[in-house]
């Protein structure tokens, strides 16, 4: 195709972020949100040339990392365009609606800069071709999703929401990397196209169990399914036009996408049709049923949410042609009337202050407008067999392609497939009941003034506009089903399914048509739960009852924290002996054990030295001596013990031929022993020992340890010499090339001076830390 | 007899980390001192004892002991002993501050 600019398109939300903190400079005068309402606005028409019956995908790439064969790689085929529509679309209108939702003395720049990051890296998601691409920006959307949730971070539940829902999905998203490394591994491509290609070396490898829950659980903790959902209604906390945006429009369909996208691969396994019918249809259920039990009204819609999304995972996962186009419908359908409902919400929290559904009612009078916005998008979702409501389109779809399942063969799939129309009724008669919930108990029944903190009035025209487009679109798509379906639908169904898709959506089917009376059975069902609804409600303290799938979170957050801390509080004691203990320790088993596996002690007795009597005695004196300081009581004995042991390594220097080192051990030793004499004068006497046994006995035992460790490790190596010595061409040249006679000094100051440089150095700095440690005093006065 | 001496150098090593493992700042001292004996004796013997005159060039001696070893050991004589003397002064200093010297109770601040 020949316009090929997406990256513009992708990265201009992205450039503008960088723009808006100037723009919102410009306060007071006008709402920064009219700056940069054009730039969604002008994507959205650039992607709208897109569309229709003659479409073609289009590509275009710009080289990353050419050596690591990462490239901004960007493909628009049916599903991406959706996705990048709605992406647009919806973001248009959620930033006109946040113009008035939002008053100009909050930190917009802040709002809008986060918005505007997102909405790049959410069209960057849908548009990659390139899996490492792909991942990044799932990973920018997980963070612009954090701080737009945390926008009012002042608030402790914005951030607890804030960083619930980053754990959540930065786990999915971890783990997403996993399954695209693996992926790319298996296939020697970075492109999602080059893996479709070999689908079936994917699935016949050895790694794919792997890839699967990888991308799975990618999939599942962006998407808040079952039972990763618990992020979604604390995200509620993030002002109503990100909840209306990231959290039912475009962010959480992400993992909906990725199972799309990479659903050609899967769609053969038995396996991903069995988890993602599982899972789907689990979240659909609970997530409904959980729906009537909340009291807030952003609560019940995120519920909500995640039951929908439930729903499209499951049609994902049913596989068929049609169920894929079902889901592709739905999709689109659910973006149009949740978005409405959000904004109306907000408009209903805006204007009344309070968003407690037991503290509304009876809103309509005041609202007129608002209540028939929340009418249609209240019976869509709900699917009432109204022939211009969209929902009820998709939720007969869901009914058909549930009942149509096939092609997989295997008891437990059998049972399966007969119970999954079971679950769908009852998962949509909870839908039901809570859509009517939702509208008949803020918009009828009794208005309650004493309670509401505002005297609750129509928004301001502005504000209701896009609410209003949303559910023209709603209307629109429900007359006109088949509208979109050549020029956008059936696109998107071909990319997921892989091969061509050509439905029309029934306006009416009939009734004798299973689906159609499934649909009414629902309805009635719902009715009559929604009017007896007090009489029942009690059983939420059945089911779930005390039980809750946060507290799990809290208590697994809690848990690691403080398992953590007992694990490290429990070595890091602050008590030195405890670490040289485990130093020593390691050292021992870790050489012991080296030595043991290469078999490396080598005991042999020969090129030793003949024993004489001098030398045996000072060694016994030296011994004994060195045991001494160990049972000494008093520390002047102590310490002229330790001065037996250095005057005896001096008499062995002279023994062994090296007068120097005799030399200087003595007048070492001496000044040692008178510096050990000055000191001991300022410190107390040496206690006796009243260490428990344990800790005389690990004491004693790796000391022990230490000390056969060292023979073993000295006798092996004196009989395991490789090479000669070098010393011969010290001797040889000591004269020739030193200029001196002994070859110790000559070695000292000439062949390896640098060492005798800094040994100097050593005791230089050794001398000023000592003097600075005695004049420097700085706190509790001087001493 | 080197055999002898590696013994001996064990039994410095064994004293010293004993004495390392200790309560009280100044048989940990002792420790490092026995500890830095058992290392130069180590050397020494590991460079063979015995094998002639001291290393200083002299008419009509062909046999001289080794001297890199020497050379090593005096090199790490001299920064032992800078070490020590540190380490005591620093005993003093936290004695004098604390008023303890033993190390179990020297732990530092909770809150690090």
């Amino acid at each position: 195709m020949e316009y090929i600019h997406m990256v513009y398109a992708v990265f201009a939300p992205l450039i503008f972020a960088i723009i808006i903190p100037f723009l919102s400079r410009i306060k007071h005068k006008v709402h920064t949100g009219w700056l940069i309402l054009p730039v969604p606005l002008l994507i959205f028409i650039y992607f709208l040339q897109f569309v229709g019956s003659d479409f073609e995908t289009a590509r275009q790439t710009i080289d990353w990392i050419p050596s690591l064969n990462i490239a901004l790689d960007f493909y628009l085929d049916g599903l991406s365009l959706l996705f990048a529509l709605l992406i647009s679309g919806i973001g248009t209108l959620v930033v006109l609606y946040s113009i008035y939702y939002l008053n100009k003395e909050e930190q917009l720049g802040h709002f809008y800069t986060y918005l505007y990051i997102f909405m790049s890296s959410m069209l960057g998601v849908v548009l990659s071709d390139n899996v490492f691409v792909l991942y990044t920006f799932w990973e920018f959307t997980s963070l612009s999703s954090f701080l737009l949730i945390g926008y009012w971070h002042y608030r402790e539940k914005s951030r607890y929401g804030a960083l619930k829902s980053m754990l959540i999905t930065v786990l999915g998203g971890f783990s997403l990397l996993g399954g695209v490394i693996l992926l790319t591994i298996e296939t020697g491509t970075t492109s999602i196209r080059g893996m479709i290609e070999q689908a079936d070396l994917i699935v016949n490898s050895d790694y794919f169990l792997f890839i699967l829950i990888f991308l799975l659980l990618g999939a599942f903790t962006k998407s808040a399914q079952f039972p990763f959902h618990i992020w979604l209604p604390d995200a509620m906390e993030a002002p109503t036009p990100v909840s209306a945006y990231l959290h039912s429009a475009t962010m959480v369909k992400a993992g909906i996408y990725l199972m799309a996208r990479f659903s050609p691969i899967f769609s053969e396994v038995p396996l991903f049709f069995i988890i993602l019918s599982i899972f789907g249809l689990v979240t659909l259920a609970w997530a409904s049923y959980m729906a009537v039990r909340q009291t807030d009204l952003k609560g019940i819609l995120a519920f909500s949410t995640i039951s929908q999304l439930g729903m499209i995972m499951a049609m994902l996962g049913f596989g068929t042609s049609y169920a894929v186009f079902a889901a592709v419908f739905h999709i689109l359908n659910h973006a149009t009337f949740k978005g409405s409902l959000f904004m109306v919400a907000g408009i209903v929290d805006h204007e009344t202050g309070s968003r407690d559904i037991r503290k509304l009612g009876g809103l309509m009078t005041f609202m007129p407008i608002s209540a028939t916005l929340a009418i249609f998008g209240t019976f869509s979702m709900a699917g009432v067999p109204l022939p211009f409501l969209n929902g009820f389109y998709s939720k007969e779809m869901f009914f058909e392609s549930a009942l149509d399942l096939g092609g997989y063969s295997g008891s437990f799939i059998e049972s399966l497939i007969t119970v999954i129309p079971i679950i769908a009724v009852v998962g949509s008669i909870f839908t039901f009941v809570y859509s009517m919930y939702l509208f008949f108990g803020t918009f009828r029944g009794e208005y309650k003034e004493s309670e509401l903190p505002k005297k609750p009035h129509e928004a301001p025209f502005m504000m209701l506009v896009p609410p209003m487009l949303l559910v023209i679109g709603v209307m629109v798509i429900g007359l006109f089903p088949n509208m979109f379906n050549q020029a956008l639908i059936t696109h998107s169904a071909d990319a997921v399914y892989g091969d061509e898709v050509a439905k029309d959506i029934k306006f009416w089917h009939g009734w004798d048509s299973p689906a159609f009376q499934m649909s009414l059975i629902v309805v009635a069902a719902g009715i009559l739960l929604y009017l007896t609804k007090n009489k029942w409600h009690h059983i939420y303290r059945v089911i779930p009852g005390r039980f809750n799938f946060n507290r799990v979170y809290d208590w697994m957050v809690e848990k690691i924290e403080s398992v953590s801390n007992r694990i490290t509080t429990a070595y890091m004691t602050g008590s030195l002996r405890l670490y040289m203990i485990l130093i020593l320790t390691a050292i021992i088993t870790i050489t012991a054990g080296a030595i043991l596996i290469s078999d490396g002690f080598n005991f042999e007795v020969q090129d030793l030295a003949p024993i004489t009597a001098p030398e045996v005695i000072v060694a016994s004196i030296m011994a004994i001596a060195a045991i001494g300081t160990t049972v000494a009581r008093n520390r002047i004995a102590a310490i002229l013990i330790l001065g037996v042991v250095g005057y005896g390594l001096a008499i062995l220097f002279v023994m062994y031929s090296a007068p120097d080192l005799a030399l200087t051990q003595l007048i070492i030793e001496t000044v040692t022993v008178v510096l050990f004499l000055l000191c001991f004068y300022h410190l107390p006497n040496l206690t006796t020992n009243n260490n428990s046994i344990v800790h005389k006995g690990t004491n004693v035992l790796v000391s022990i340890g230490y000390g056969v460790l060292m023979l073993v490790i000295g006798v092996t190596a004196y009989n395991s010499r490789f090479a000669d010595t070098i010393s011969n061409f010290f001797m040889e040249n000591t004269y020739e090339l030193g200029g001196g006679h002994n070859a110790v000094n000559v070695i000292l100051v000439d062949f390896r001076g640098i060492d005798t440089l800094f040994e100097v150095a050593v005791l230089f700095g050794a001398a000023l830390g000592i003097f600075a440690m005695i004049k420097l005093r700085q706190d509790k006065g001087a001493k | 007899m080197e055999i002898i001496m590696i013994v001996l150098a064990s039994i410095l090593f064994t004293t010293g980390v004993y004495n390392l493992l200790q309560k009280q700042f100044l048989r940990i001292i002792i420790g490092t001192a026995l500890i830095s004996h058992g290392a130069h004796l180590f050397i020494l013997t590991m460079g063979k004892l015995k094998r002639g005159a001291p290393p200083v060039e002299d008419y009509g001696v062909s046999n001289y002991a080794d001297p890199l070893p020497q050379a090593l050991i005096l090199t790490s004589i001299v920064i032992s002993f800078g070490v020590t003397s540190f380490l005591l002064v620093l005993a003093y200093r936290t004695y004098k501050l604390n008023n303890t010297d033993n190390m179990e109770k020297l732990r530092g601040l909770n809150n690090e």
